[in-house]
């Protein structure tokens, strides 16, 4: 009887215990209904208590977040007008001297307990969750896929070419949640049922592995956004585009985007690559460059393989971009650059282009983090 | 056990140091104590969450462990009781003082496993303290614990900048510096007989 009793009775007051902390928390922390004002201009009226990257989620407002709420990843930066307390020390490892100045708190360890006032990127309002379905998966090199989205709910998209999603990966094999990941649209925004988005194998990268060797066509997945300010700015100076890798993403977009709106602007697009294998969409922007006068396009390979039949640029992108800013390219008109890949070419480019006098303001990009 | 509670207080503290004489708590003691800021919340916390469990237990103990006959099984209602009421106290400051939680919040899940904190309430039950005097010895054990890492921390700052032998620094000389002040404690041991 004894062996039955005494562990039941041991339950018990574990059940009690825990029921007391139910109850503890239910009235500790009640905090009724809370206000939350963004941008001084959309007032929501939210449950109080719970962490405000989660509460403005449920509130249709997704703030770009790549651990989920962990507080691992830094992401999910917001700006808090009001009052919300000391920093947090698992804040203090994301949040520079300049941002605790300006109240940018991580809104994944904020709990919303009163009326708070936030401030968000405008564009963060207009972001939503899609549901969408993989329409297919093509390999356009050995190690970059290229996946058609076709969108299910909302039904359309409306973003600037030049702008990322955040796709979601669910858990699989060792990864036991869901990773989110940013990717650059590459097709146009005039084709608002899909999205494309081109994802290059990162060994041992959790969103990467699953996109090549998971993913099957037909799969329903989730993603938010459109995010970003990588854009096109309306001037009338001469477009100096560089991508490499899956680079090419973003400004895919855009350039078909200006080629369908008739831009009557010079765009140069430099794309680098190592070898002929590391080439993809050449044929289709050779087209565009003979059906289009003001777009040249000139892709460059660094190390080409003995046996590749290669005509076109040799050399890094960095000394074949320097090469066409000194005598190819009118030296004498305005110039923009638009620049996306490895942070390291990212880096070496605008010192290209810093150097053949275009202000470092005038350059914009997109770095892979 | 018939110890004044006012000098049970004091001998916990000073003479029976529960980190310094019976070496409980050691893991987050090595740790915290890298950080002088940091060992004076969690000493702090220490203190609070020894107080109150101290107490606690010893109801449970009296009004529901013996009354049952389930000593043998008081092992996992002391760690269950323990675990609950840190996880309540850690609520309630969140709710009442946000910037006391700011201090000691961040330390109270990290208590839970402190050995010394159970080790408190076992002397406290075999040692068969009443209500007050378990009050003033889960104090006492909780400040003392304070105290010693307090000092430990400023030791270890002061350790920072000498010319320690490269093999001995970080852990190694903690663990002799513990030493010595353990040494330095038991000087006191005797005066007072908690036993």
């Amino acid at each position: 009887m004894r062996v039955l009793v005494e562990p039941l009775i041991v339950s018990l007051i574990s059940f009690l215990l825990a029921l007391i902390i139910v109850i503890v928390d239910a009235v500790v922390n009640n905090y009724g209904e809370v206000k939350i004002t963004i941008n001084k201009k959309k007032t929501m009226t939210v449950k109080g208590g719970v962490p405000l990257l989660f509460t403005l989620a449920s509130q249709g407002v997704f703030i770009p977040s790549a651990c989920g709420g962990r507080g691992s990843c830094g992401v999910c930066k917001v700006k808090v007008l009001s009052d919300v307390g000391p920093y947090l020390p698992t804040e203090f490892a994301y949040i520079s001297k300049e941002q605790m100045k300006e109240n940018v708190r991580l809104s994944c360890q904020v709990k919303v307990k009163k009326d708070i006032e936030i401030e968000i990127p405008e564009e963060l309002l207009y972001a939503k969750k899609f549901q969408a379905v993989v329409e297919k998966i093509n390999n356009v090199t050995y190690d970059i896929k290229e996946l058609t989205l076709k969108l299910i709910e909302p039904k359309t998209i409306d973003f600037r070419a030049g702008q990322y999603v955040q796709l979601s990966i669910p858990p699989y094999g060792k990864i036991n949640e869901v990773t989110q990941r940013a990717y650059s649209i590459s097709s146009p925004p005039s084709e608002n049922e899909h999205i494309q988005l081109l994802i290059r194998l990162v060994p041992g990268g959790a969103a990467t592995t699953y996109v090549h060797n998971y993913m099957k066509e037909g799969e329903k997945v989730q993603f938010t956004g459109p995010f970003g300010e990588f854009y096109v700015r309306e001037t009338n100076a001469v477009m100096i585009c560089v991508a490499g890798g899956s680079g090419m993403a973003p400004l895919r977009s855009l350039i078909i985007d200006l080629y369908q709106k008739n831009v009557e602007r010079e765009i140069w697009y430099f794309f680098g690559a190592r070898a002929m294998k590391d080439l993809f969409y050449v044929d289709f922007f050779m087209e565009l460059e003979k059906k289009w006068k003001n777009f040249h396009f000139i892709p460059a390979l660094s190390s080409p393989d003995p046996q590749d039949e290669w005509n076109g640029e040799i050399g890094l992108i960095t000394d074949v971009l320097d090469k066409y800013l000194k005598s190819k390219i009118d030296l004498s008109k305005p110039k923009e650059g638009y620049l996306c890949g490895s942070p390291g070419m990212i880096n070496a480019c605008v010192q290209v282009m810093k150097n053949n006098g275009i202000a470092e303001e005038k350059i914009y990009f997109d770095k892979f983090a | 056990m018939k110890i004044d509670p006012i000098t049970l207080l004091f001998a916990s503290i000073f003479t029976s140091n529960i980190l310094l004489a019976n070496f409980l708590g050691m893991c987050s003691y090595i740790s915290i104590s890298k950080d002088l800021k940091s060992s004076n919340g969690l000493g702090m916390a220490v203190t609070f969450v020894m107080t109150v469990t101290t107490v606690v237990n010893w109801f449970v103990y009296h009004y529901v462990i013996v009354p049952l006959k389930i000593e043998y099984l008081r092992y996992i209602i002391f760690i269950v009781v323990i675990a609950a009421v840190v996880q309540i106290l850690e609520m309630v400051i969140d709710r009442i003082s946000p910037s006391l939680y700011i201090t000691l919040g961040i330390f109270l899940p990290l208590i839970t496993v402190n050995c010394a904190i159970l080790g408190v309430t076992l002397f406290m039950q075999l040692r068969d303290y009443s209500v007050v005097q378990s009050l003033f010895y889960g104090l006492g054990s909780g400040l003392g614990w304070w105290l010693a890492i307090v000092l430990l921390a400023a030791i270890r700052k002061k350790i920072d900048n000498a010319p320690a032998p490269a093999g001995l620094k970080g852990t190694g000389l903690t663990f002799i510096t513990i030493g010595i002040m353990a040494m330095a404690f038991i000087g006191f041991s005797g005066m007072i007989r908690v036993q």
